[in-house]
């Protein structure tokens, strides 16, 4: 690994990838030099090795132009601490956060010392990822108060909203603090869904975590199973088929088509143009119908597994998808076209809720929106693996940031994907659709990294022994994401502020675990 | 404005006929008289809740509302506040970090009224199941009238929840 000067080892998998230890010492140098190279980071997490004999681990997952480099930073068994990152990665400081509640592992000089994961279901100083900690523990609740910051002023008052919304949308907590109707400082508290799901997985085998994996984020059912089908054929040195893979990516495509037109009709609703709702929510549900007949589930949940896929598409059926896709493609071009004319849509659109490609840069928005700020960014283009290799990806881009840019990302990926999924399915290779998964030592390490419909799903996987797992951490885009919607409102009305939040439609779930 | 109005002309109304009420989604015997669950039938407002679910059952909760099940046709809409609400339409597992608002929103909610729990999460905890983050199933928090599986449950499946929870009959299966 040239960017960094560090002595790598390769992590075998789909996917380029490296480990790398570092000591307390050379952290903040070494992520200030990936900053310079223009690396991303996209996880922080935190880890307790002490039945290896060890103390606990801090582990960050950087974005190189070679790869991803996984670095681990082992940190000692009492007191366990290392210098803050945020002023180098501002995103880091939720992850910050969340690996304390967790892991006990302690930023020093952090510039945000309140909890984020712990609510009222555990104490303070109790950390449920830490080995000792039983998964049935049932503390009573405990004091639940979290200091929001207060913005003072004459004619300044809060909007408290959540964590039960007004619309059918997972639960979180939004505090505005406003003049009149305009935005002067949003601040969200999220994690009321924490479900324990790392700790669950450490209940579970490499094989027993799939189905687990699949309901990190419901609508991100296809990029998290394959993220973790990809973990584990790296931790096992299992090779996936050839046609697993192009089967993969079909489903990968065709969950961002379902989610792209589910949200853009969201969008019109959301700006009272409620034609735009129930048109897209029509070719959507035309989209779901053929899922269950084709693959035998509406959201394609455990239709990849580890080694492969659960089933063939025999070649009668692509044919049926790809008519279906072709009558969808005819039809949001129309919807385009009137979407583009309506002048009341584009009047909400335009100029709402922006975030500037410097901003985007600064704070590591990912996925769509980040490619609607600028930051150009697809896993898909950035590491050619196969099956995206063959197919070649044109990656959507647009710079004003603003929800209409949103919006203009959204219809060109869904294009894109309606194109790859003809080209996927011509390229389909013959063959077996599932390898056997071999026997795993402790110890092994696997990635799994994912361009989702929302931007990239990362799982980084440790074995136990007996096919068990030591820790897996499951990163969703929606770390990244959810501060920058607290920059993207300021300035703007209230009554906007759903229609910003759903241009992002960031998930909770995958966010709170 | 042509193009609009020539794409409306050309979907036409896709609308389909709603499932009948299932029994056997039902877990406890109706409480509320004939009376009561006429005016219900007519006009139910539902407040959803989701109370920890992995976001999989809100997907089917939208897609009852779009063109094809139209469950507004049958007099059945969401509202913004528990304080509006006859039925609570609750996706789970219930985390721990959920469980008071939960119960707030179903304090907060006017008798008479109705709980639907949504989804295998909601009726047994599912994979969550019951641990230090995780209160399990909707019942252990809330009571439930009708619980309706599935991972997540079809739209049918969720319209035929809500139609069995609005009419008479059942027997205590508690």
């Amino acid at each position: 690994m040239t960017e960094l000067a560090l002595q790598t080892q390769p992590v075998a998998g789909a996917m380029p990838a490296f480990r790398a230890t570092v000591g307390a010492a050379e952290l903040r140098g070494v992520c200030e030099k990936a900053r310079a190279h223009q690396a991303r980071l996209v996880a922080l997490w935190g880890s307790d090795e002490t039945p290896r004999g060890g103390g606990y681990a801090l582990h960050l997952a950087l974005a190189l132009r070679s790869g991803l480099m996984w670095l681990t930073l082992p940190l000692a068994r009492e007191h366990p601490r290392y210098p803050s990152i945020v002023d180098i990665y501002p995103c880091a400081n939720r992850m910050q956060r969340a690996a304390y509640d967790l892991v006990g592992i302690h930023a020093q000089d952090g510039p945000d010392r309140r909890k984020w994961v712990r609510h009222r279901a555990w104490p303070g100083g109790v950390f449920p990822l830490r080995k000792e900690f039983a998964i049935g523990t049932n503390y009573p609740p405990s004091d639940d108060r979290y200091p929001f910051v207060k913005v003072e002023g004459e004619g300044v008052h809060e909007i408290p909203v959540g964590p039960v919304h007004a619309g059918t949308i997972e639960p979180g907590h939004f505090r505005f603090s406003v003049v009149g109707e305009k935005i002067l400082r949003l601040e969200e508290r999220l994690c009321y869904k924490h479900k324990g799901v790392e700790k669950l997985f450490e209940t579970m085998t490499l094989a027993e975590g799939a189905r687990l994996a699949g309901r990190i984020s419901g609508d991100s059912t296809v990029a998290y199973a394959w993220a973790y089908a990809m973990a584990v054929e790296g931790a096992t040195a299992t090779e996936p088929p050839r046609r697993a893979l192009g089967l993969r990516a079909i489903m990968l495509e065709l969950e961002r088509i379902a989610n792209h037109l589910g949200d853009l009709g969201y969008l019109g609703n959301d700006v009272a143009f409620s034609f735009g709702f129930f048109q897209f929510w029509r070719l959507k549900e035309d989209l779901l119908r053929l899922h269950g007949e084709l693959f035998g589930h509406r959201y394609l949940m455990d239709q990849i597994v580890p080694g492969g896929v659960a089933r063939d598409l025999p070649r009668e059926h692509a044919e049926r998808l790809l008519a279906r896709l072709e009558q969808i493609q005819s039809e949001v071009i129309a919807l385009k076209a009137i979407y583009d004319d309506h002048a009341g849509a584009q009047d909400r659109f335009i100029m709402t809720g922006q975030v500037l490609p410097e901003l985007a840069e600064k704070m590591g928005l990912a996925g769509f929106a980040g490619r609607a700020s600028g930051v150009k960014h697809d896993l898909r283009v950035d590491y050619p693996v196969p099956p995206y290799q063959q197919a070649g990806v044109r990656m959507a881009a647009h710079t004003r940031g603003d929800v209409a840019a949103r919006v203009a990302v959204r219809f060109d990926e869904i294009f894109e994907s309606l194109r790859l999924v003809q080209t996927l399915a011509g390229q389909l290779a013959p063959g077996e659709i599932r390898a056997p998964l071999a026997d795993c030592p402790a110890g092994n390490c696997g990635v799994g990294w994912v361009e989702g419909w929302r931007g990239e799903v990362l799982i980084v996987l440790d074995s136990a022994d007996a096919n068990r797992i030591h820790r897996a951490h499951a990163h969703d885009p929606s770390w990244q994401n959810w501060p920058l919607v607290e920059r993207a409102v300021l300035g703007n009305i209230v009554p906007d502020f759903p229609l910003i939040n759903k241009s992002f439609n960031l998930s909770y779930s995958g966010q709170d675990l | 404005m042509y193009r609009l109005l020539r794409q409306i002309a050309k979907t036409g109304i896709v609308s389909e006929s709603p499932p009948p009420p299932d029994e056997t989604l039902r877990r406890i015997e109706q409480q509320l008289g004939e009376v009561i669950l006429k005016h219900f039938g007519r006009a139910l407002a539902i407040r959803h809740v989701d109370a920890g679910s992995c976001n999989g059952c809100e997907l089917e909760i939208h897609t009852m509302n779009g063109p094809y099940y139209n469950l507004e046709n049958l007099g059945i809409k969401f509202v913004a506040s528990p304080r509006h609400a006859d039925l609570l339409l609750v996706t789970g597992p219930v985390s721990r970090n959920m469980e008071l608002a939960l119960k707030r929103t179903y304090e907060a909610t006017p008798d008479p009224k109705l709980v639907v729990a949504i989804g295998d999460c909601g009726c047994s905890g599912g994979i969550f199941g019951e641990s230090y983050a995780s209160c399990g199933r909707i019942s252990n928090v809330i009571p439930v009238d009708v619980a309706v599986p599935g991972c997540p449950p079809t739209p049918t499946a969720l319209m035929q929840g809500i139609l069995t929870a609005i009419t008479p009959g059942g027997r205590d299966r508690a």
